[in-house]
């Protein structure tokens, strides 16, 4: 058969291309090119070259933020993936306690970011806030207004409260897929508790896991309203992570030409990130693979 | 290892299920011998996986006993039974090698390690899997690794009964027959009990000395392939093995002889004690009954006739019943046929059980 040549294919692409390039490339590009200059308003625009990139990852407010920002990630993954698992593993199986269990967990999830943090911030607070209120009067020095210690340890109880529900949902998900016949094999071969986590239920939750860290790291290293809301990235600049910085330095100085420069920089450090979890989470399966196709 | 007794078992899903009298199991009292090879057999829902979930352990039956040797373990658990079971779908631990699969069982009753190995070693030889020990077991075939589950349990010295939950269902069809073989091997050198639930009749008379085959949450026969095939005790086993099942045709009692479909039939043997009222059915294999002239036996219609390779099954209507006839290859099938029943080969049933006659079967 006669094959017909033309480029007719490309009017079937089109739309995709033109829904990235309006939802995806050209305000990328518009970054980019915010930049690489530097503007007074009025469209009026000087060329700055890598300037803003070189004073940017030379300054100590953004190593502050970077640094803060990636303890926060590291401590709220530290504390909701194993607090995650717990609470999936202690969850029903069967029963009408399922639906309840999934609906109380998919309660906070529901509630908008800002809300949340309006919620915590009046919880928090000293004078009116049940949970200020109360520690205040157990006699413990509690003011996240003032102690950089307690307005951290505010925003990640808070971000536990609000996102370790997802964690346990996706493991939750992982768990209610294992056959029955698992675990009768497992009594059978007198396995104790531990050994079923390990052997079973650890290794049928793998992926979702992935997924879930994956998901958590990405948006705790973002993550803007909440803190923003009850902290203000306050004290001093204690809770200011990267976004909040970016916010301030753009909306609050009107420093375009380095917030768009840390704007690409922070992105690329997510990207580069999230790529390395990934790899690296995967390869520990891949290896597994390896093995039994080599014999 | 054990002998296994089941007195007087029954067994309802939940309280108020037994109360309105409806039992998964309604009775089930019976004897495994130490040492046999045993198969389940019946159709899905009738109770088989039931059975066997109570005997290991997985279930505690609603009424009575279930005794290993004179050991009353009707309440414990399936460790404690020292019970092992293959199920349906072939379950590892995914991220152990096949050696340390079939270690994990001895490593949780901490037998000493150069135990282990030397167990390990051999029964990876027995299973023929020496070129996968220490690959991941996740990468295996289906059949390689239902043989891990069993060798799980084979590995084990203390055990009292291998229990099989429809072991073969994800095998390949060509890797069944070399499986169940295998199997049948395992089982002579072995020698343990071995208890194999199927709904797969040829499964089941090929793995096991004794079927007990089940219908409705009952056993309704034990015994020996043949005894299964010549001597239906049900009408449900009589058409539940055999391909095509057997004939059961509703007829009449009239003295010594049978009435079917208004033709009298005279029965071989003594004669038959039936209780009046009874529902009367003869039992005719497929395989004794032979299509003839007209005139030489029942008259009958032939409606279609199937080839299955080797032989012909002819379905025939005997007044309005239909009846199935094994044909050999080439014979010729007369336009006007009647069908000759070889008269040692009927069974009467009544109330769907077999009728013992005085004087026996010819």
């Amino acid at each position: 058969m006669e094959k017909t040549w033309n480029n007719k294919a490309w009017f079937f692409v089109l739309p995709v291309l033109l829904l990235v390039a309006f939802s995806a490339v050209i305000p990328l590009m518009t970054v980019v090119n915010y930049s690489v200059q530097d503007t007074f308003g009025n469209n009026e625009f000087f060329w700055a070259g890598t300037d803003w990139f070189t004073e940017l990852l030379g300054s100590a407010r953004f190593h502050d933020a970077l640094i803060r920002n990636l303890v926060f990630s590291a401590i709220i993954l530290a504390i909701e993936v194993p607090l995650g698992i717990l609470v999936a593993l202690a969850m029903p199986k069967k029963g009408i306690w399922v639906s309840v269990c999934l609906v109380l967990m998919a309660l906070p999830l529901l509630i908008p970011w800002n809300v949340v943090g309006t919620i915590w911030q009046v919880f928090g607070r000293t004078d009116i806030g049940l949970l200020g209120y109360s520690m205040r009067a157990l006699g413990i020095d509690y003011n996240y207004v003032q102690d950089p210690i307690d307005a951290w340890v505010t925003v990640i109880v808070m971000d536990v409260w609000h996102w370790t529900s997802l964690v346990v949902l996706l493991c939750y998900a992982g768990l209610v897929s294992i056959p029955d016949a698992y675990y009768q094999a497992a009594k059978i071969d007198g396995a104790s508790r531990w050994a079923v986590f390990r052997y079973i239920q650890l290794p049928k939750m793998g992926r979702v896991l992935l997924i879930a860290v994956l998901l958590r790291f990405m948006d705790s290293f973002m993550i803007y309203t909440e803190p923003f809301v009850v902290t203000g990235g306050g004290p001093g600049n204690s809770t200011t992570f990267l976004s909040i910085d970016l916010v301030k330095m753009a909306v609050g100085q009107f420093d375009l030409g380095p917030a768009a420069a840390m704007s690409l920089v922070y992105f690329l450090i997510i990207l580069l990130l999230s790529w390395v979890f990934y790899t690296v989470m995967e390869n520990a399966g891949r290896d597994r693979a390896v093995k039994e196709t080599a014999e | 290892m054990a002998r296994i007794r089941l007195d007087h078992i029954r067994h309802a899903y939940s309280p108020e299920l037994a109360k309105a009298g409806n039992y998964a199991l309604r009775e089930v009292d019976h004897a495994f011998e130490d040492g046999g090879a045993y198969a389940l057999l019946g159709p899905s829902g009738c109770g088989k996986t039931t059975l066997l979930n109570i005997i290991s352990g997985l279930l505690t039956p609603s009424e009575g006993q279930v005794r290993f040797d004179d050991r009353d373990v009707t309440t414990l658990s399936p460790e404690a039974r020292n019970i092992a079971q293959v199920f349906q779908f072939p379950v590892i631990y995914d991220t152990m090698t096949v050696r340390e699969n079939l270690a994990f069982p001895l490593r949780n009753r901490k037998v000493p390690q150069a135990e282990i190995a030397r167990r390990v070693d051999d029964m990876l030889k027995r299973l023929r899997l020496e070129t996968r020990a220490d690959r991941k077991a996740r990468g295996l075939t289906a059949d390689e690794k239902q043989k891990i589950s069993l060798g799980r349990g084979l590995v084990r010295s203390d055990v009292n009964a291998i229990l099989f939950d429809e072991p073969l269902t994800v095998i390949d069809p060509h890797m069944k027959w070399q499986l169940r073989s295998e199997l049948k091997e395992l089982h002579r050198e072995f020698a343990m009990t071995m208890i194999y639930v199927t709904h797969d009749q040829t499964e089941a008379l090929t793995f096991a000395d004794k079927v007990v085959v089940m219908y409705d949450g009952e056993v309704v026969q034990i015994g020996t392939p043949e005894e299964l095939f010549e001597r239906p005790k049900h009408t449900f086993v009589g058409y539940f093995i055999g391909s095509p099942g057997m004939n059961v045709l509703p007829c009449e009692m009239d003295g010594d002889a049978v009435v079917v479909a208004g033709h009298r039939l005279a029965l071989a043997g003594g004669r038959a004690n039936t209780a009046s009222g009874a529902r009367i059915e003869l039992g005719i294999r497929p395989e004794f009954v032979r299509v003839v002239e007209r005139g030489g036996g029942l008259p009958a219609e032939i409606e279609k006739v199937e080839d299955v390779g080797s032989e012909r099954i002819v379905r025939a209507r005997l007044g309005g019943l239909p009846v199935s006839a094994i044909v050999a290859e080439g014979q010729p099938l007369p336009a006007d046929a009647a069908l000759a029943f070889e008269p040692g080969a009927l069974n009467l049933y009544a109330d769907s059980r077999l009728v013992e006659r005085t004087g026996g079967r010819a």
